[in-house]
């Protein structure tokens, strides 16, 4: 049962240091404003799950968080590389960090998977690929009707899932809409999910009846973050800050910059920073 | 007309976006990619299917996006579906006529890396990775690929499988019971290449205005093969080079606005 809770607070009872956690948000709706409360609260040894960790991702890796990242392309989309990323994959700085990788069918499946409460995701995938060789967890097996190879995963199973969203309602139903990713199978997949979300209207009645909306029952606890995804953006509420993104490649290339810029921007801010953040990006809606 | 003045570059992005027709069902990488695909929606292909990963189908942004995900594509979509939908239903049922990727290092045989430059374990540039590429490569009905040329780029051995092209080459694909055609044809800054029918290798079949072989070869890591009969790229007209221009253009603004 949903409960409204200050971010702060929300993070706190709901993730825990060696925690398997998904941040999720396709390039859309990236919790960010909760990935950087928990950075401010120092979770250590962390398993990152996420389809396209980009720069939250890259912030908690460079904060050394993370002891795993599972992941199916690791980039700053459209820019280029993770440059915190890469330092620990490459340099072990500031600490080893162990690689489980995927292609984006394999966890988009794999997800679904988790959400259906089935062990492991079967699909056509990973033909030729050889990610099938350096990742245990990539096998496969034979159709018992047509004997067709195919591929298997395990399903993903979160500790935690955070998720940013429009809405929701005062009994803490969560509606998301436009690009809809994989936070809804992130949430079903998970033992817990936070949800951030732009703000809290009386109820969904005059809503479309297809509208992606996940009922309170579904979520452990909310917080009302305005512009709690941003550099990503809120279809409906405001845009992509691209320039941010261009902006985050300088930033991480240097390990100093790094720390100072958090140090500006995630420890010393507050999260109701997130509303002025996002106020020239507001569209009109 | 004047054939004269334009870049290779955008030699590259109109020379595929030729390539493309009003009933494809096109899954969009980002980047290069993108940019040809929309040119061809932009000048002869009007009503071609545009899709991209993130689960918008039939979008029409106004201006290139610079993530797979940005806003414009959802607003001008005529569907957006959930990402496991986009690969189950859409990729995976084998509806996409053509995947259009790029690539970091790609070899002869159309096989593609975008993972890591160096060992897996212990990678010299640790790149991306292969998003949703490893299955657009399988799962397209064929695939087209562009990439500026580059030593760097075109090289003699990949550092890892990323995307399965014609692999040895020959039938490799069927042997590994891969019934979609593969890498059809490579668009470069310098030349149109297609496979050799028998042995897969990529072969230039068309030079663009102004290139000679030699220059394709000094960017090239392997000795590159030219078909018998070697045509010249017809250059882009003034429509193709200004609505190009006018969309690299939009696109520059939007990006830098804030």
């Amino acid at each position: 049962m949903a409960r409204f809770l200050p971010l702060s607070q929300a993070v706190s009872e709901n993730l825990h240091d060696g925690d398997s956690v998904a941040f999720e948000g396709f390039t859309h709706l990236i919790p960010t404003a909760a990935a950087h409360e928990a950075i401010r609260q120092g979770f250590r040894d962390l398993t990152l799950i996420r389809m396209t960790p980009d720069v939250v991702y890259d912030q908690m890796i460079g904060m050394g968080m993370a002891r795993k990242l599972v992941f199916s392309y690791a980039g700053n989309p459209g820019v280029g590389l993770l440059r915190r990323l890469r330092d620990a994959v490459e340099n072990g700085f500031p600490n080893a960090l162990e690689i489980e990788e995927h292609s984006h069918a394999a966890m988009a499946n794999a997800y679904e998977a988790g959400a259906a409460g089935m062990p492991c995701a079967v699909f056509r995938g990973y033909r030729g690929a050889e990610l099938a060789r350096v990742n245990p967890n990539i096998r496969f097996i034979e159709c018992p009707f047509t004997g067709e190879e195919l591929a298997a995963v395990p399903a993903l199973r979160p500790d935690v899932a955070f998720i940013h969203a429009q809405k929701a309602d005062r009994r803490g139903n969560v509606l998301v809409e436009g690009i809809v990713g994989i936070q809804k199978e992130a949430v079903l997949a998970a033992r817990r999910a936070v949800a951030t979300v732009e703000e809290v209207v009386e109820d969904f009645d005059d809503q479309h009846p297809n509208l992606t909306i996940l009922p309170h029952w579904t979520i452990t606890a909310i917080s009302v973050v305005p512009g709690g995804a941003h550099p990503s953006y809120a279809h409906g509420y405001y845009a992509r800050d691209n320039a941010a993104y261009l902006e985050w490649d300088k930033v991480a290339a240097d390990r100093d910059v790094f720390r100072d810029w958090m140090d500006r921007n995630v420890f010393q801010a507050r999260v109701e920073d997130f509303e002025q953040r996002v106020e020239k990006l507001r569209v009109a809606g | 007309m004047t054939g004269a003045d334009f870049t290779p570059n955008e030699m590259m992005t109109i020379a595929a976006s030729r390539a493309l027709g009003n009933d494809d069902v096109c899954f969009v990488g980002i980047g290069a990619p993108s940019a040809a695909c929309n040119i061809a929606r932009l000048t002869h292909a009007p009503d071609i299917t545009l899709i991209y990963e993130s689960g918008t189908i039939g979008t029409a942004p106004d201006v290139l996006p610079l993530s797979i995900g940005d806003g414009e594509l959802c607003d001008t979509a005529l569907t957006t579906v959930p990402v496991p939908e986009m690969f189950r239903y859409w990729l995976q049922g084998g509806r996409i006529t053509i995947g259009f990727l790029g690539a970091a290092q790609i070899d002869r045989f159309g096989n593609i890396n975008t993972t890591v430059v160096g060992e897996y374990e212990h990678p010299r540039v640790r790149l991306p990775g292969g998003g949703g590429a490893p299955e657009i490569a399988s799962s397209s009905q064929e695939v087209y690929v562009t990439l500026a040329q580059s030593r760097r780029a075109m090289v003699e051995k990949i550092d890892f499988f990323t995307s399965f092209g014609h692999g040895e080459g020959g039938d490799h694909r069927q042997r590994l019971g891969i019934d979609t055609r593969g890498p059809t044809l490579l668009i470069t800054d310098l030349a149109i290449w297609r496979p050799d029918p028998q042995t897969k290798e990529f072969t230039v079949v068309s030079l663009h205005p102004g290139v000679r072989r030699e220059m394709v070869q000094e960017t090239c890591g392997w000795t590159v093969r030219f078909a018998e009969r070697v045509e010249e790229t017809p250059p882009p007209t003034e429509q193709e080079l200004s609505i190009l221009r006018d969309l690299k253009a939009r696109t520059e603004a939007a990006h830098k606005g804030r």
